[in-house]
């Protein structure tokens, strides 16, 4: 039964019935148990022993091996806890440059008035038309020859300067109300300190989606960080976890724990942070 | 979400409209501002983006292996190489026959689920996080549940175990290429990770509809469902519908990680664009000039789909573009 929208009034609604809504909530349900059914696998792998991952017998519930914790982050070939330790690393300080780099450039570019703004402006925009993944290559190259392999620089400065989200943040400050600038002006205020006093402390909540979204690119990256993080001591978890598919020496039930406490960080952010997520996705996705 | 930039280059916002009133402005010089406040960006932008893409483009014209800094000028032979001589063409081809299985049914599934979502009362917003939470899990970690506990080739797979109780044998789902069925397992990774995200694309753009519409409908005669989804609905979502096949072409494209970990560099099929540039430019031989020459048609290619497909879908003149 194909449906259009809740507004339709409540005629139809009633029309539909009882049965129509359980009919809707079945299907609803199931395709929601379907959704779940990975993160189901990841908790209970991750907290069983090898033998009843791999058993002939399917076990709904594990036996709730909570020393997989501690036996992951003792082992010292994996590393795991400096991997968590990077990955971390890379995705604040990646969020907090980000959006410090980004908001003023795009608050630059749309309330600053400068005649050369619009051809600045088209030189970010034609950035926007070569995906950065394609451009691995000579970005390591770049970055190789700067000798940024394995560190912390090279893993973060290159993502900074998206385009992407310059743009997005000059399109939302050309929305932005001029009368608060004008409270500002009245301050005798400069554009320097008009933007940290009023412009940013108004804008919490766009802020708020854009450092919700690169925290979480920033997080699940693994092209850039698999191409600069050579050495076992500069990967961050993607990579670490990448490793461990081809690895033979790492158990299965390390290798779940791992993946549980590597999607840990990001499922809270998505449950806390998700009123911004959406509103974020909602405005940036299309809308611009 | 490079929707928004096509989008951005149709029609961008002017930015004379302020230059009306440098009088009325805030305190200081305006030119010296602009440029403290973009200047760290644009030198950033300089030295990361557009550095690499120029040299990308010199690398791809030069006897470039082993070097980054190559001085025998070959003209084009790099482009015939990574044309004729390697797998790069093959790995286009499998791109299209990904793209083919993944950008329609992403796009239906994540419209259904909208829908779905959309006429719910009660417990919507537990729906719609339900959805929308396997986007939190990066490609690495989804490909490693996928590749060693559901599709896992072996007894205890939830595939096979599932299979075997209808006496189906195992299958060795990713280690095996023909049949063809690592494609399941790829295209199944893709939609669940992904469809939440464009579902809340698609919900965002529901709820834009205007309820007159479809009252207007009701009196017409339309009935409900079918009907009105076709003639009011779709049309509706046109240019959220063509957002969302442009990204999802874009993202297709430049899939790597799920392929990367699911599959490995070492196999001879389902090799992505990416995954060759990466062999070749990286792997043992070390060849940036043909990697670049791939990497530079690559992006050319991507362009070419952005702006053909913007101009034959009609991009930026949607009906919800206000």
């Amino acid at each position: 039964m194909t449906t259009t929208t809740p507004r339709v009034g409540k005629e139809r609604r009633r029309r539909g019935g009882v049965l129509g809504n359980t009919g809707l909530y079945v299907a609803v349900s199931v395709a929601a148990l379907l959704f779940l059914l990975p993160f189901y696998l990841i908790v209970r792998n991750s907290l069983s022993t090898d033998p009843e991952i791999t058993g002939e017998n399917w076990k709904i519930l594990p036996s709730f091996q909570w020393s997989n914790v501690s036996e992951l982050f003792d082992d010292q070939t994996v590393q795991f806890g400096r991997s968590l330790w990077n990955s971390t690393l890379v995705a604040v300080l990646m969020t907090v440059g980000t959006l410090l780099v980004c908001s003023l450039a795009g608050y630059g570019l749309a309330r600053i008035p400068y005649k050369h703004a619009n051809k600045v402006f088209y030189a970010v925009l034609a950035t926007l038309m070569v995906p950065t993944a394609v451009t691995f290559v000579p970005s390591f190259v770049l970055v190789s020859s700067l000798g940024w392999v394995d560190t912390y620089r090279g893993l973060i400065i290159p993502g900074l300067f998206s385009g992407f989200t310059c743009f997005l943040f000059r399109q939302y400050f050309l929305g932005f109300p001029k009368e608060l600038e004008e409270a500002a002006r009245v301050d005798g205020l400069g554009y320097w300190g008009a933007y940290w006093r009023i412009v940013v402390p108004n804008s919490l909540n766009f802020f708020a989606a854009i450092a919700t979204i690169t925290f979480i690119s920033g997080w699940n990256a693994f092209l850039w960080p698999l191409v600069i993080g050579q050495d076992p001591s500069s990967w961050t978890v993607q990579v670490a976890l990448s490793s461990f598919m081809t690895n033979q020496t790492v158990n299965f039930h390390l290798i779940f724990m791992a993946t549980a406490i590597s999607i840990l960080p990001l499922v809270f952010v998505f449950l806390f942070l998700q009123r911004w997520l959406v509103q974020g996705i909602a405005q940036t996705g299309i809308k611009g | 979400m490079s929707a928004t930039t096509t989008r951005g280059v149709a029609q961008p916002a002017p930015v004379k409209a302020s230059q009306a009133r440098p009088r009325r402005g805030l305190r200081g010089n305006a030119t010296l501002n602009f440029w403290l406040f973009t200047g760290p960006f644009l030198i950033g932008l300089v030295i990361f983006v557009f550095v690499p893409i120029g040299w990308s483009i010199w690398l791809s014209f030069f006897d470039a292996r082993y070097t980054v800094t190559p001085s025998q000028f070959i003209g084009l032979d790099n482009y015939k190489q990574i044309l004729t001589n390697s797998n790069f063409p093959q790995s286009l081809l499998t791109f299209t026959v990904f793209a083919v299985f993944i950008v329609p049914t992403t796009w239906a599934l994540s419209l259904g689920l909208a829908l779905l979502v959309n006429r719910l009362r009660f417990m919507r917003a537990f729906f719609r996080s339900v959805f929308f939470l396997p986007t939190a899990v990066s490609y690495v970690a989804a490909a490693l549940v996928w590749k060693m506990s559901i599709f896992s080739g072996v007894r205890f797979g939830l595939a096979n175990t599932v299979f075997g109780w209808f006496g189906v044998d195992n299958i060795a789902y990713l280690a095996d290429p023909s049949p063809p069925w690592y494609w399941v397992v790829i295209v199944s990774l893709r939609l669940w990770l992904q469809a939440g995200f464009y579902m809340i694309l698609f919900l965002a753009a529901l709820q834009n509809i205007p309820a007159e519409l479809y009252e207007a409908a009701a009196i017409d005669g339309a009935k409900p469902g079918w009907q009105t989804f076709r003639y009011i609905t779709l049309p509706q979502l046109r240019a959220t519908s063509t957002a969302v096949v442009l990204l999802l072409l874009v993202a297709a494209y430049q899939a790597f990680d799920e392929f990367f970990n699911l599959i490995s560099t070492k196999a001879t099929w389902a090799q992505t664009p990416l995954m060759e540039l990466y062999k070749t430019a990286l792997g043992n031989s070390q060849d940036y000039g043909a990697g670049s020459a791939g990497a530079v048609i690559l992006s050319l290619l991507i362009c070419l789909v952005t702006l053909a497909q913007g101009k034959i879908m009609g991009f930026g003149r949607g009906e919800e573009s206000k």
